[in-house]
């Protein structure tokens, strides 16, 4: 396979496809003919996916940033079009190139009007996304980040429900608010390390060998990243955004914003928050106040997912929970947490985007998403229970799928510095059990008492092609998830390394007489 | 007999094969049962599907893992390995030093509970064909009980804590599955709820046990736990041993339903009474039995936590017996039976008896399946009768049924012996196990007094097992019949598909003490010796070094005491059962005293609901969502600001806001350069 994709410099063009290939389709879906548009929305991002998939082998496991390449493009001011990729973002672009085809494919149905413009803002909001994973350059991240936020804003805006405008404009004031003070923060970082320097540049690794020229400013300049990230995650209390606007959000738009959007956030805080200023990222009071938050959303997201009629609001809550998760394991400190954190990224990327296509579907059906018009699904529709079953399952840590793996890995890893909130974070299996077992319980079984319920259709075959690589990979992950977690161990391994504390307590002490061989 | 013939052509088969040769093939045991589940499923999903190829895939995947098992048990056997056998296919987890293996280990105890699995679990599969045959769930059921057995085979053959969980999860799905497995009843899918959240509580116990582990020891496969708590015994009696075999053992209360986490199994007879028998009395519930077991070395290293286990047992095995003293449910009664001899398990790897306990769990496997099997006939007979004369009254309630030996005599017969096990009459197989429980909690007395109290609980507890299986009995097949003189005509004995693999589970039942029959009764203690090389690890540690059975006199004394209060037991229950006319349901007068706190189950379940369940229920609802995340996060904080900016600043921000892009661009880098130049200072 290597050498097949080196016979065609795979490694040369293959960072600019991805971005370009969803830019050229911009105006092939513009100019389509209207019935045509999701058929040439589907074919272009089926391209970039199986562009991208060379990327599993090609990508070099024990190398860290990869097909690094810069093109200059405002020299004067230190900006260029710098990408890379390493173990962190592989698997994030990976999840928007598999997650945009089906994304297309799951709006067939949903999508009835002005088909040519809200694929066209897919194709955008991809882009953008992916652009925002391999940049290397801070006024290209800005750029990349910046650009998603608007085809998202429209989508939700003319495409949602009935309070889409609401929602929509959470959403922008919220995620801009976060993105401005970020500008700023950027800005100010890249004149500090101008001064000290002398070179003026926006470029990554440039300003992560010079952050300590922030010096007292570092703590302001963290603050400022990490509130942008942390409304994007979003972490307890900045999250009252992410259930109106996924209950808002068509199918799509949903799926794209919980399983990648989300994730921008903390890998903002993986790529740059954290390694920029590891010293107010892992000392106090940061590192306490930020466990303290993680956990408070575990645990208040699944809590309160619990009592929600609505199943979307109740799987938006869920994310903040699961998402929490994500924060303990970067501030976890070992690599097992920030590898089990990098998981939960992608377990929750396949998972959740599973369930907001099955309430996608749910919904076409029936135009409800309040959990008591449902029940005895089973019955009538038994392949829609069984997949729905098997991604709930994964989504509550089922061991054998892929929703374990991750939570397991970050609460063992993060055991050794945060014990007591590991403890509280675990509480999370029986709560998460209660809201997504219970959703299920009302859905699909019990009786079949609705005369509206009683003619429901099974899934229908395009459908089933929505799921099936969904749950192919929830599956794939939980048995197997070695070769995931091999490919990003490097790049977790320099994040450990790079944020690592010297007064910090050990990650694990082995008691008694040392270590036991494996 | 199919079985038996098998066993034979499977100890022929081990016979010939080289070492590596059927235990090199245990992946088998489990791919098979899988392969089950992925059949049947797939069948159920086609509407009309014919049920004979169901009835055909699903017990010989069974049979076929079962003949594995025994050939490489008669392998293990010759082989007369001291070290566990580990068989590792793929790294589960490589993160760093934590190389987390998908291995199975196969050892004594994987091999004893692997045989209980398949064996037991081959003949309820078959008895299932003829219980569940008109079922329109039928390939659906025989899914669930396929995919059930693979998991169970995870939990007793992976070689980690971690892979262990899976399988531990894994038949919690399951039971979920089938306890809701007539789904379209409320009841019983709240039931299956239930069962998995109570669960979940033990499983919380369990990943914290494992993290503290890993944090301690560094490893969490058994081979690699076991080698660093025998280098480390000082150790013993630490707080973070003892936390961790806390922490492990609320996982175990939850799983084999102990105090305070039993309360899910009574309900769990929601779902088809083979699921009862093979789930909830012989195979997954006695998995935190065997957790306890497998982590010997752990327990016996914190006496705290094994006094806990202990007491914990017992409390359970005196206070799940009154109980079912008075249910008349059939199966709600072999239910709290279930937890009651649960709690004889704990007490004996609570004293240290790991070997007893794993007996008691060999034993009960066989009789308390037969008593479920047996009452699972009863029902079937029952309810065919009941729904030929469409009568509404219910199946399962024991004052609707009396005198059924007339007409289900083999029933009858088997379900006595299965009885006289249970109740602890020599010879048969509970009396053994049971016994040696009792004796041992006595010998443990003698260094911690606590433990007599604990044996005072568990004999009485067996005065009460004895009334109330007598009172089953009696109430089921003696006296008068009370179903109804239409419905009688239509009572017949189950059909042979259904009493055959009865048959063998009566014959264990009788026969099934002599795998450790003590030497008091000419026996050799094989068991004892087969599971030396796992549980004799931990001799050196105090809390098992100190164990030794009484001998002599007060040996005698304890068996004497054990058989008096069982046949006591049996004779009162009879007599107390059939002393006055049973009155059928309806015409049954309310329960007075202390009968109706335990018909009431002392309100356990209602107590958890008042203050546990809803107070949490109502804070999330009343206080996060709508007060925290509706009042005060969004109301206060997001869309108060944004009032008072349409309204105050909106009148000045409109002047500015002319739809020119070009201006918002221009203002937006200006306000960001200003509040550049106020953070630079």
């Amino acid at each position: 396979m290597n050498g097949f994709l080196d016979s065609l410099n795979y490694g040369q063009w293959i960072l600019h496809a991805l971005v370009l290939l969803p830019v050229i389709g911009i105006p092939l879906v513009l100019l389509a003919p209207e019935r045509l548009a999701k058929h040439v929305a589907l074919g272009v991002t089926l391209l970039t996916f199986v562009v991208s998939a060379g990327l599993w082998w090609h990508f070099d496991p024990s190398a860290g940033m990869q097909y690094r390449t810069a093109i200059p493009w405002m020299p004067r001011w230190g900006i260029s079009y710098a990408v890379g990729l390493d173990g962190i973002s592989l698997f994030m672009v990976l999840l928007t190139t598999l997650l945009g085809p089906l994304s297309v494919l799951g709006s067939y149905r949903y999508i009835t009007e002005r088909e040519r413009g809200y694929y066209a803002l897919m194709l955008a909001l991809l882009a953008g996304l992916i652009g925002c994973f391999l940049a290397l350059d801070l006024f290209v991240f800005y750029v990349f980040f910046e650009i998603m936020l608007i085809p998202m804003y429209f989508i939700i805006g003319i495409w949602g429900g009935a309070n889409r405008l609401y929602a929509a404009i959470k959403f922008f004031v919220y995620t801009f608010f976060g993105s401005l003070l970020m500008l700023v923060a950027i800005i100010a970082l890249v004149w500090k390390v101008a001064l000290a320097t002398g070179e003026l540049s926006f470029g990554y690794d440039h300003l992560l060998r010079n952050a300590a020229a922030a010096g007292d400013l570092a703590p302001w300049l963290f603050a400022a990243f990490a509130l942008a990230f942390a409304i994007k995650v979003p972490v307890f209390p900045f999250h009252t955004w992410l259930p109106d606007a996924h209950v808002e959000a068509p199918t799509a738009g949903s799926v794209i914003l919980a399983s990648v959007m989300l994730k921008i956030g903390t890998y903002g805080f993986m790529r740059f928050a954290v390694p920029f200023f590891p010293d107010v990222a892992m000392g106090d009071p940061v590192r306490t106040i930020i466990v303290v938050l993680a956990v408070i959303g575990i645990l208040y997201g699944a809590l309160v997912a619990m009592v929600q009629p609505d199943f979307k609001k109740l799987v938006a809550y869920s994310s903040v929970s699961h998402l929490g998760f994500v924060m303990l394991g970067i501030w976890g400190g070992t690599l097992a947490s920030v590898q089990g954190a990098l998981m939960v990224m992608i377990a929750h990327g396949l998972s959740t985007g599973a369930l907001f296509f099955l309430i996608g579907m749910m919904y076409e059906r029936r135009h409800t998403r309040e959990l008591a018009e449902y029940g005895g699904l089973a019955r009538v529709m038994p392949v829609f229970g069984m997949v729905l079953t098997l991604v709930a399952l994964a989504s509550i840590g089922l061991p054998g799928l892929n929703g374990f793996i991750g939570e397991f890995l970050v609460l063992l890893g993060s055991f050794g510095r945060y014990p007591a909130a590991v403890v509280i974070a675990t509480l999370v299996v029986i709560v998460a059990a209660a809201y997504l077992l219970g959703a299920l319980q009302k859905i699909i079984y019990t009786r079949l008492d609705r005369p509206e319920n009683q003619g429901l259709t099974d899934l229908t075959f395009r459908e089933v092609l929505v799921l099936l690589p969904l749950v192919a990979g929830i599956v794939w992950m939980g048995l197997a998830p070695g070769p995931i977690l091999r490919r990003m161990e490097p790049a977790a391994r320099a994040f450990v390394e790079a944020s690592a504390q010297t007064d910090a307590p050990a990650g694990r002490t082995v008691l008694g007489q040392g270590e036991v061989a494996p | 007999m199919p079985t038996a013939t098998l066993a034979q052509e499977a100890a022929v088969a081990a016979a010939a094969s080289a070492p590596g040769g059927a235990i090199s093939l245990l992946w088998l045991t489990i791919l098979l049962p899988f392969a089950g589940f992925l059949v049947n499923g797939l069948l159920s999903l086609r509407r009309s599907t014919s049920k004979t190829t169901v009835s055909v895939v699903g017990p010989a995947v069974l049979i076929a893992a079962f003949v594995v098992a025994v050939a490489a048990f008669f392998q293990l056997r010759g082989l007369h390995a001291e070290a566990p056998i580990v068989l590792r296919y793929w790294t589960w987890m490589p993160v760093g030093d934590l190389q987390l293996e998908m291995a199975l280990q196969y050892d004594q105890l994987s091999a004893i509970m692997l045989l209980v699995v398949t064996g037991v679990g081959s003949l309820i599969h078959l008895f299932s064909i003829g219980y569940m045959r008109a079922d329109e769930g039928y390939a659906r059921f025989f899914a669930y009980l396929n995919l059930f057995v693979a998991f169970m085979l995870v939990l007793v053959l992976g070689a980690s804590y971690p892979v262990l969980f899976i399988g531990w999860e894994g038949v919690g799905l399951c039971s979920y599955l089938l306890i809701g497995f007539w789904f379209t009843v409320k009841e019983n899918a709240a039931a299956g709820l239930k069962a998995f959240l109570v669960n979940r509580i033990g499983d919380f116990g369990f990943l914290v046990a494992m993290f503290a582990l890993y944090q301690a020891a560094g490893a969490l496969d058994f081979v690699a736990v076991n080698q660093w708590l025998l280098a480390n015994p000082q150790l013993a009696n630490t707080g973070i041993i003892t936390a961790i075999a806390l922490f492990m053992f609320l996982g175990c209360t939850g799983k084999s339903a102990q105090i305070p986490l039993y309360t899910w199994l009574p309900d769990a007879m929601a779902g088809p009474t083979p699921v009862s028998a093979l789930i909830h009395a012989a195979t997954m519930v006695t998995a935190g039995v065997y957790l306890v077991a497998r982590s010997n070395v752990l327990f016996a290293m914190s006496e705290t936590a094994s006094i806990v286990v202990a007491g914990v047992g017992a409390l359970t095995a005196l206070f799940a017996a009154t109980i079912g003293l008075r249910q008349y449910d059939i199966k709600k009664v072999l239910a709290y039976s279930t937890v009651s001899q649960l709690g004889y398990m704990f007490i004996a790897v609570g004293t240290g008896a790991y070997v007893a306990g794993i007996f008691h769990l060999v034993t009960h496997a066989f009789f308390k399946a037969l008593l479920f099997l047996g009452s699972g006939s009863v029902i079937h007979v029952m309810h065919e009768a009941l729904h030929a004369t469409h009568s509404h009254a219910d199946a399962q309630d024991m004052r609707n049924m009396g005198g059924l030996r007339r007409w289900m005599p083999t029933t009858f017969w088997l379900m006595l012996l299965a009885t006289l096990a249970i109740a602890g009459i020599p010879p048969f197989a509970g009396f053994f196990s049971k016994d040696e429980i009792l004796a041992f909690a006595f010998a443990r007395g003698e260094a911690a007094p606590v433990f007599y109290l604990f044996y005072g609980m568990g004999l009485l507890a067996a005065l009460l097992t004895a009334i109330y299986m007598a009172r089953l009995m009696a109430m089921t097949f003696l006296g008068e019949n009370r179903t109804g003189a239409a419905e009688q005509q239509h009572l017949h004995e189950a059909p042979a598909i259904m009493t055959w693999p009865l048959v063998v589970l009566g014959l264990l039942s009788v026969i099934g003490g002599a795998i450790n029959l003590p030497h008091l009764a000419g026996g050799n203690e094989w068991l004892h010796h087969w599971l030396e090389p796992v549980t004799g690890t931990g001799h050196g540690l105090p809390w098992v070094a100190s164990l030794h059975l009484p001998e002599g006199a007060t040996e005698y004394a304890l068996v004497g005491i054990a058989v008096l209060v069982g046949a006591f037991g049996l004779w009162l229950g009879i007599r107390s059962t059939l002393a006055r006319p049973i009155l059928t349901p309806d015409a049954a007068p309310p329960e007075r005293g202390f009968a109706r706190v335990l018909a009431n189950k002392y309100w356990v379940d209602e107590l958890y609901d008042r203050f546990i369940v809803r107070p949490i229920v109502g804070l999330s609802r009343g206080f996060l969502w709508k007060f925290m995340d509706k009042g005060l996060i969004d109301g206060a904080a997001v869309n108060g600001p944004a009032w008072i900016s349409r309204h105050v600043l909106g009148k000045a921000g409109s002047l500015l806001q002319n739809g020119q892009v070009g201006l918002y661009v221009i203002f937006f880098l200006l306000g960001a350069l200003w509040i550049l130049r106020v953070a630079l200072g």
